[in-house]
């Protein structure tokens, strides 16, 4: 009876497969070209880093376009900002706007440094995101981040984020 | 058909001489005496007339794979938009995709996790849309001032095309969608892997995993050889050599949705996930950059669209918005495409202000300005459809209103 109602709900939600073009993934190719992090955690590699540890890979590697303090120099500012989002020149960085500090990990690893994505490894990685949230002052310079700390830290602006809720113009004329 | 044509010409040039009393038969033209000069031969592949120069403007940057060029709408006629003057906007410049080697990997919360070539997908059943595609950032200059100088700059973040793929829904049934399924996350195989999260009821709406666009294979510049088409929706979700879609069960927060992509409010809150494209039109003729030879007969011609569906009415103001005509629309009219529309007009030589607002299939109508700003404040940056001014000067000069 039990085996039945498994079975029946199990049907339920499998649709059958129809035209049976495309083949079945691997895990091996799931593995290798899965690489999104969720703000739950997962995704994230095993591996660490510090703000401390950070510093010398983000001098040779990060800081030509976003600066040494993370103030912004070629590209954009990571760090800043703070309390500027209701003002007439808002500043978006990462400190003062980003929701899930899991985006940063995520971003950096498949899109940074912009010449050369990827070139990062996970430990070198863990320890360069530290080091932007310790120029935004949102943990310390020791504080190791890893694949259970960093889902854990909460962003300045975590809360700041709404649903779409248009139409907010666009009443009838006539 | 020519023969045809030339014949009735001649005709005409008979009665022509008729009238002027003469019984001779009728002179031969210039081009009729000439001897033909053979033309080009016989070609693979068709080119524009060399004639012909509208471009994408290529703005001067530091790093050129980061930016956008815009359709140059004004040159435009009708709806579709030449693939070649499609908009392009690249986080990490144009990948060069082997479409035998290049595949969609389609996973996560599905029963079977499938890998499918562009071969496999040209088997399964196609279909065939026009859509716009507006990135969210077009007219963003509005919001501070409304500046831009032409329909180009202001508005030529938006394009529109045939696109041909098959829809994600038999692909999502194929794999056999699981029920906490909720999201799915897209990833293109550019040098930065873009990637966007969506809702999968818009999945198992009406979107295409497209290989074609007018007609043709997309062009490298629009992700070539796949490309997600989000009907409606903002630009960037129409994720561009597509390469991966993974079923989940929350959005992902990936960068180009959190950080970028978002709309800042005034209250300093900012609205995440504003996947849908409001209401919007332009006047594409006459518009900024412009020059009217003198008074007289002129068609006022532009082009509306909405994400919420089809454009139902255009009305035209030539003095400035005091009073309004409807404008006639193109048909068929189409969902979430292009839509243009033609209003005849008598230039009185006198200044004046040409504006248009777009009225949809939900009754949304285009909003002012002043109302769109009294609504977000000036920082939401995405999203502007004010309705765009356009000043004639007595010399018949078209500028920024
Ligand atoms: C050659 C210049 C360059 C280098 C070197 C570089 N970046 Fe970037 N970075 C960019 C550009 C350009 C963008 C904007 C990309 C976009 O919006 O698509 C960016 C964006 C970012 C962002 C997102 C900022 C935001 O608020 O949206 C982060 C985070 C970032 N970079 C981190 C890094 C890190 C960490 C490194 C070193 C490992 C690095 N970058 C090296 C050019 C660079």
């Amino acid at each position: 009876m039990v085996r039945l109602l498994v079975f029946l709900s199990l049907a339920a939600i499998c649709s059958a497969q129809k035209y049976h073009v495309g083949r079945p993934a691997t895990s091996d190719e799931i593995k290798s070209t899965d690489q999104f992090m969720a703000p739950s955690g997962a995704g994230l590699p095993p591996g660490k880093g510090t703000a401390a540890e950070g510093r010398d890979i983000y001098s040779r590697r990060c800081a030509r376009c976003h600066g040494a303090q993370g103030q912004g120099d070629e590209e954009g500012p990571l760090a800043g900002g703070k309390g500027t989002l209701k003002t007439a020149k808002p500043l978006k960085t990462v400190g003062s706007f980003w929701p899930y500090a899991t985006t940063i990990y995520d971003y950096v690893h498949r899109a940074m440094p912009f010449d050369n994505p990827g070139l990062l490894d996970a430990n070198q990685t863990y320890s360069v995101v530290a080091l932007i949230l310790h120029m935004n002052g949102i943990i310390g310079e020791k504080d190791e981040m890893n694949a259970l700390s960093l889902p854990k830290v909460k962003m300045p602006n975590r809360d700041g984020f709404i649903k779409d809720n248009r139409p907010d113009t666009g009443k009838k004329k006539r | 058909m020519p023969n045809n044509r030339r014949r009735s010409f001649l005709h005409l040039s008979g009665i022509a001489a008729l009238a002027g009393c003469s019984q001779q038969p009728a002179a031969k033209t210039e081009e009729e005496k000439l001897p033909s000069a053979l033309g080009k031969p016989i070609s693979s592949y068709g080119e524009r007339s060399h004639y012909e120069t509208a471009k994408r403007a290529v703005p001067d940057l530091k790093r050129p794979q980061i930016g956008s060029t815009r359709t140059p709408l004004a040159d435009t006629e009708g709806i579709i938009t030449p693939s070649s003057l499609h908009f392009e906007r690249h986080h990490a410049g144009v990948p060069d995709l082997d479409p035998a080697r290049h595949t969609l990997l389609l996973h996560g919360l599905v029963e079977r996790p499938l890998v499918f070539s562009i071969a496999d997908l040209k088997r399964l059943p196609s279909a065939s849309h026009i859509y716009f595609v507006e990135c969210a950032g077009n007219s963003g200059g509005e919001w501070k001032a409304p500046g831009g100088p032409n329909v180009a700059a202001a508005f030529g973040l938006a394009s529109c095309s045939e696109w041909t793929g098959v829809p994600l829904k038999i692909l999502l049934e194929e794999a056999g969608l699981k029920r906490e399924g909720k999201w799915l996350v897209a990833e293109g195989a550019d040098a930065c892997k873009m990637s966007r999260s969506l809702p999968i009821e818009k999945a198992l709406d009406d979107c295409l995993v497209a290989y074609a666009q007018n007609g043709e294979a997309i062009r490298p510049e629009q992700g070539y050889p796949l490309r997600l088409v989000v009907p409606g929706y903002e630009g960037n979700v129409n994720v561009k050599w597509l390469r991966q879609i993974k079923i989940v069960d929350q959005p992902n927060q990936t960068k180009d949705e959190t950080s970028k992509y978002t709309d800042l409010l005034a209250d300093g809150t900012a609205r995440q996930f504003t996947f849908l494209m409001d209401a919007k039109s332009v006047i594409t003729h006459p518009s900024g950059g412009q020059k009217l030879t003198g008074p007289g007969f002129q068609e006022i011609r532009g082009l509306a669209w909405s994400g919420r569906g089809v454009i139902e009415r255009v009305d035209v103001s030539a003095d400035g918005g005091k009073t309004w005509q409807k404008a006639a629309l193109q048909e068929p009219r189409l969902p979430k495409a292009f839509t243009r529309f033609r209003l005849p007009w008598q230039w009185d030589g006198k200044e004046t202000e040409l504006v248009a607002r777009a009225v949809d299939s939900s009754g949304y109508t285009q909003p002012t300005r002043a109302e769109l700003t009294e609504a977000r404040g000036m920082n939401s940056a995405y999203h502007y459809n004010g309705v765009k001014v356009w000043k004639i000067a007595a010399d018949g000069s078209v500028r920024n209103g």
